[in-house]
């Protein structure tokens, strides 16, 4: 773990990897840190952000330091099924970049068992991780200024659903018709870090 | 109902109060005022709740109608008579906001606050998101709420207005120092406020800060007052609308008591860093 500074209200948290981050998350979201307000993972690291009426920096850094992560993460959270048209623009694509047809790729990405590992681009566009084989799929070489809601995609070790209509860079393989992220329900994001994912293939 | 009635809604006019926060880790940014101690003193001064919903007004032009009684002041950038002094209008009543000298934004509180919908726990709009109220038109109709304390008596509040010209803030390292050759080059230059700028951030313009390596970083959190980096090396300060996480390297950060006063620069002033003390 390296702790690195972030101005005079945060710390950044660096970490080995995704299994790292999702540990330290919900070790950090079980038991909070007096005067941590807020605790935004990512790829690699986790930040902290704090309250400087409540706390000081070196205070955090201690607590942090001495958190235990959380082992196994991947597997504990609630499950989430998503159905799933696979009619996405770039499935062809996607199906060639693999060397495989579009009926494996439907069969790869509904046979995974994915993971929320944090969410960022928008409101409740979650970042998606498989347990088993890692998936490698470069982004489209130009980003569309416009992708629908519940487009189901692919990129990089990822996986997403868009919230709603937004430019995007990410391959399209299919559209749900669950909504990912709806303001007025509680909680609002679907796809919080930690949650298991399950796509099926809507009939 | 009590409310107030939008008849011009100048440049860019929002709600904002004290944001979001808490919700990153749903991709939810804070947002909330630029200038949250302007927007704070103007409920203050009303008997308000600090993080009451204020509109927030970007170089001036609003004009509003009181559709009852109701108290208001202005705070930020100095164009009202109301400013940092609260004012009794009478139903009909109208306040008009001209062209601040200086600063960007002026705060217009209303006593019992603005009583619009929250979404997600605030009313605040975020411009990079889309959460919150829209952006406000002519002819919006703003609910007011109930005054919650009492009016605190101050006639005038005698803080400084926004300044023109050069600005001077104080930064702090940021986590990757260690991707630039010179970081320190960032406290020995002068950065001119460019036109591309808004409530997510301050576009800088200056002598390139160079990058110690190539590569990728995956994006992680930051918060408003980040210096980030892209590969063109004019720097962009974050303001209220940051994204939770971003791409490029961050190479200090903006102490964040002096974030506000980042967010009452105009496009064409000059911004300097120095360290600050640790």
């Amino acid at each position: 773990m390296r702790v690195l500074p972030s101005g005079s209200t945060a710390l950044l948290v660096e970490l080995d990897g995704l299994d790292d981050v999702l540990g330290l998350y919900a070790a950090l979201t079980a038991e909070p840190i007096e005067g941590v307000v807020d605790v935004v993972p990512a790829a690699r690291t986790v930040l902290l952000v704090t309250d400087p009426a409540v706390t000081g920096l070196a205070a955090v850094e201690d607590a942090v330091r001495r958190t235990t992560p959380r082992a196994g993460e991947r597997g504990g959270g609630e499950t989430v099924e998503l159905p799933v048209v696979y009619d996405g623009a770039d499935l062809a694509d996607v199906a060639a970049h693999l060397g495989v047809d579009t009926a494996e790729v439907v069969r790869r990405h509904t046979g995974a068992e994915w993971t929320v590992a944090f969410c960022g681009f928008a409101p409740g566009f979650g970042y998606l991780v498989p347990d088993g084989e890692p998936w490698d799929v470069p982004r489209r070489p130009s980003p569309r200024t416009r992708v629908p809601p519940g487009s189901v995609a692919l990129a990089g070790e990822f996986s997403g659903v868009y919230p709603r209509e937004s430019p995007g860079g990410w391959q399209l393989v299919g559209r749900t018709d669950v909504p990912v992220f709806d303001v007025d329900r509680e909680p609002a994001a679907l796809l919080r870090p930690g949650v298991r994912v399950r796509f099926t293939e809507a009939g | 109902m009590r409310t107030l009635t939008v008849l011009a809604p100048g440049p860019l006019t929002t709600v904002q109060d004290g944001g979001r926060p808490g919700q990153g880790a749903l991709g939810i940014g804070r947002s909330g005022a630029c200038d949250r101690a302007a927007a704070a003193l103007a409920n203050r001064l009303l008997g308000n709740a600090p993080d009451a919903a204020v509109l927030e007004a970007t170089l001036g032009g609003l004009v509003l109608r009181a559709d009852v009684h109701l108290v208001v002041t202005t705070t930020g950038a100095r164009c009202s008579a109301a400013h940092n002094a609260p004012l009794t209008l009478r139903a009909g009543d109208e306040l008009r906001l001209g062209q601040p000298a200086a600063g960007l934004r002026t705060y217009v509180a209303v006593r019992g606050g603005l009583a619009v919908e929250p979404v997600l726990g605030s009313r605040a709009t975020d411009l990079l998101s889309g959460l919150g109220p829209p952006v406000l038109s002519a002819g919006d109709v703003l609910p007011v709420g109930s005054a919650a304390g009492p009016m605190p008596g101050v006639d005038v509040a005698p803080v400084p207005d926004p300044p023109g010209g050069e600005v001077t803030v104080r930064v702090l390292p940021g986590p990757r120092t260690d991707w630039f050759t010179d970081p320190a080059a960032l406290t020995g230059a002068a950065w001119e406020v460019t036109g591309e700028s808004n409530r997510i951030g301050l576009r800088l313009a200056g002598t390139p800060l160079e990058r110690a390596r190539t590569g990728e970083l995956a994006s992680e959190g930051m918060v408003r007052g980040a210096l980030q980096v892209p590969p063109s090396g004019q720097p962009v300060l974050f303001l209220a609308d940051a994204p939770v996480t971003g791409g490029y390297p961050v190479v200090g950060y903006v102490e964040d008591a002096d974030v506000d006063r980042c967010g009452q620069l105009r496009p064409g002033q000059t911004l300097r860093f120095r360290a600050a003390a640790r």
